[in-house]
């Protein structure tokens, strides 16, 4: 296994008094698709905004490209090469499409991706870029949003619930673009309820249970029993964050347990 | 005629009401930070004009040349420091870190300067005229010069928020500016730029009201500040030509209470804003619609 890029251990984070998260740990390997499920309120977005420097941990510490970062700011992270699409989109809704792009790429890294680009793998965006991003329909602002986390040139892109709110066959859209950003060498951190397009997707995956992992390991070598047990937090199926199955090699990912389930 | 003359003058004097209320409206549409202490950075602004003629001896006109890039500078540095920690609270706290700075500032200039008043006398005679049309219309250079002024700031600041690379961060970042920390955007730097520009053009209309009346300690509180948030109300919040309009009706009704009686010219004025308030609260011309 290679040096991972991004590593976070023992992380806790506390909203007031609640424990939003406790002791999570994960390694990303440079490369991978890694997906974190779990319910609603499960504490995936906070792990998500806390890696990305939005809320600050109580514990534990995250380290990106062999640096502590646990106590850099947000814009920094930002800059140095972690790039967010927040849940529900956030575009700057007084700015025009292009604008929200420039606004992506002012502190971009030298990289792949241009505006230009941007416009070759959304071809409608060209022609709608002078239009507010309130103008737009859901799937085409979490596009803009995608595409402004993109010309930053990020190392490590981070997906927050890219399928709330849309049609699935929107969604399925949006994740098929995947594979075209992955090719320029990005590593992918998402946060999914939708847990079918995240197994699909996924080359590895972890599921949070109230702030705690329930189940850890590559899509190929969990069972839909597994996934429905430490989703729900069922009894039987639930393995604790201790041992999770790992195997070598392989490309896991390409078999998808039956779809189901979603409260 | 008569009437016709109230108009213009109050048209004209709008203009500088509008430079007063453009700083103010723009704090609050990028920072949401009322700027109690506004109309005292118009009066420090107009003191500081009177210090730099002295040592420097440059002419009234030009003073601003240093007086605005010093007002931005310190503009810049309140805001890194005193507004944003009160930001870092909540947005009450900076009601009452501005009102903080208001009453500081007040005492600080009676302490140091004195009650005294004083004016920007302008000694060139092109500016000091007047042109007449007819009997009754006389128009005064200096007006006209400070109402094109203020129209030069309001488009200027209108292209530079929407053509340049700065003005479009701090439009992201009165948007959203966590989503703009997540583009790399240190948002603190955007803020003290924001209120850079606020100081400079206070302080540019501080020189300005020092040309055209006269100003004390006293009067950024007691004038200016009310006479900018009704400008400002009047327009509408956020709105830079909303500035300019709810400036122009704040002077025209002025012009006309004055007219009716001398002792209703701010009256008339204060009667518009609350009517405005009833009516139409989110100002005559509404900030673009939030989506």
């Amino acid at each position: 296994m290679s040096e991972p890029i991004l590593e976070v251990r023992d992380l806790t984070v506390h909203h007031g008094q609640l424990r939003a998260l406790d002791r999570i740990s994960l390694r990303v390997s440079p490369g991978e698709v890694y997906a974190i499920i779990g319910a609603n309120g499960a504490g995936k977005s906070t792990l998500l905004r806390t890696i990305a420097g939005l809320h600050h941990p109580t514990e534990g510490s995250i380290r990106y490209d062999g640096k502590d970062v646990t106590r850099v700011r947000p814009e920094r992270r930002a800059t140095s090469g972690i790039a967010m699409v927040p849940e529900g989109r956030r575009l700057f809704p007084s700015l025009s499409v292009e604008e929200n792009l420039q606004v992506g790429a002012t502190y971009a890294r030298p990289g792949p991706w241009t505006i230009e680009r941007v416009y070759e793998m959304f071809p409608w965006m060209r022609d709608r870029r002078n239009q507010a991003g309130a103008q737009l329909s859901g799937g085409e602002q979490q596009s803009v949003a995608i595409g402004r986390a993109l010309v930053a040139n990020p190392r490590v892109l981070l997906l927050d619930e890219l399928s709330l709110g849309l049609a699935p066959v929107v969604v399925q859209r949006i994740y098929g673009m995947l594979p075209q950003i992955l090719a320029t060498g990005l590593t992918v951190l998402l946060v999914e309820q939708d847990v079918s397009q995240a197994l699909r997707v996924a080359s590895h995956l972890q599921c949070l249970l109230e702030g705690r992992t329930t189940l850890e390991g590559k899509p190929a070598d969990v069972t839909p029993e597994q996934v429905e047990a430490a989703y729900f937090g069922l009894p039987g199926g639930e393995r604790g964050g201790g041992q999770p199955p790992r195997t070598q090699g392989g490309s896991g990912g390409d078999r998808s347990p039956r779809d189901e389930r979603e409260a | 005629m008569v009437w016709v003359n109230d108009i213009i003058q109050g048209i004209l004097v709008g203009g500088l009401y509008a430079l007063f209320a453009c700083g103010l409206s723009l704090m609050f549409g990028v920072m949401k930070v009322v700027n109690l202490a506004h109309g005292d950075l118009a009066v420090i602004g107009g003191y500081v004009a009177v210090g730099v003629i002295t040592v420097t001896h440059i002419p009234v006109l030009w003073s601003f040349v240093i007086v605005v890039p010093l007002m931005a500078v310190l503009g810049y540095v309140l805001q890194r420091t005193v507004i944003q920690a009160a930001l870092d609270r909540s947005v009450l706290t900076t009601l009452l870190v501005t009102f903080g700075l208001s009453v500081v500032i007040e005492n600080g200039l009676l302490q140091f300067v004195n009650a005294n008043s004083h004016s920007l006398g302008v000694d060139n005679a092109i500016i000091t005229g007047a042109f007449s049309i007819g009997s009754q219309i006389s128009i005064a250079y200096l007006l006209l010069l400070i109402f094109a002024v203020a129209v030069v700031v309001l488009l200027g600041l209108q292209y530079y928020l929407s053509r340049s690379r700065y003005g479009r961060l701090i439009r992201a970042v009165a948007d959203d500016k966590e989503a703009a920390q997540l583009s790399g955007i240190d948002y603190r730097h955007v803020f003290g730029i924001a209120a850079a520009i606020a100081f400079g053009t206070v302080a540019l209309a501080g020189i300005a009201y020092g040309m055209y009346s006269q100003f004390a300690p006293t009067t950024g509180t007691d004038t200016i500040l009310l006479f900018a948030f009704a400008a400002v109300v009047i327009g509408g919040l956020g709105s830079l030509w909303g500035t300019l309009l709810g400036g122009v009706i704040l002077g025209v009704a002025q012009a006309i209470g004055a007219q009716i009686s001398g002792s209703d010219e701010f009256l008339a004025g204060y009667i518009v804003f609350l009517a405005v308030l009833v009516l139409r609260p989110q100002g005559l011309i509404a900030r673009r619609a939030q989506s």
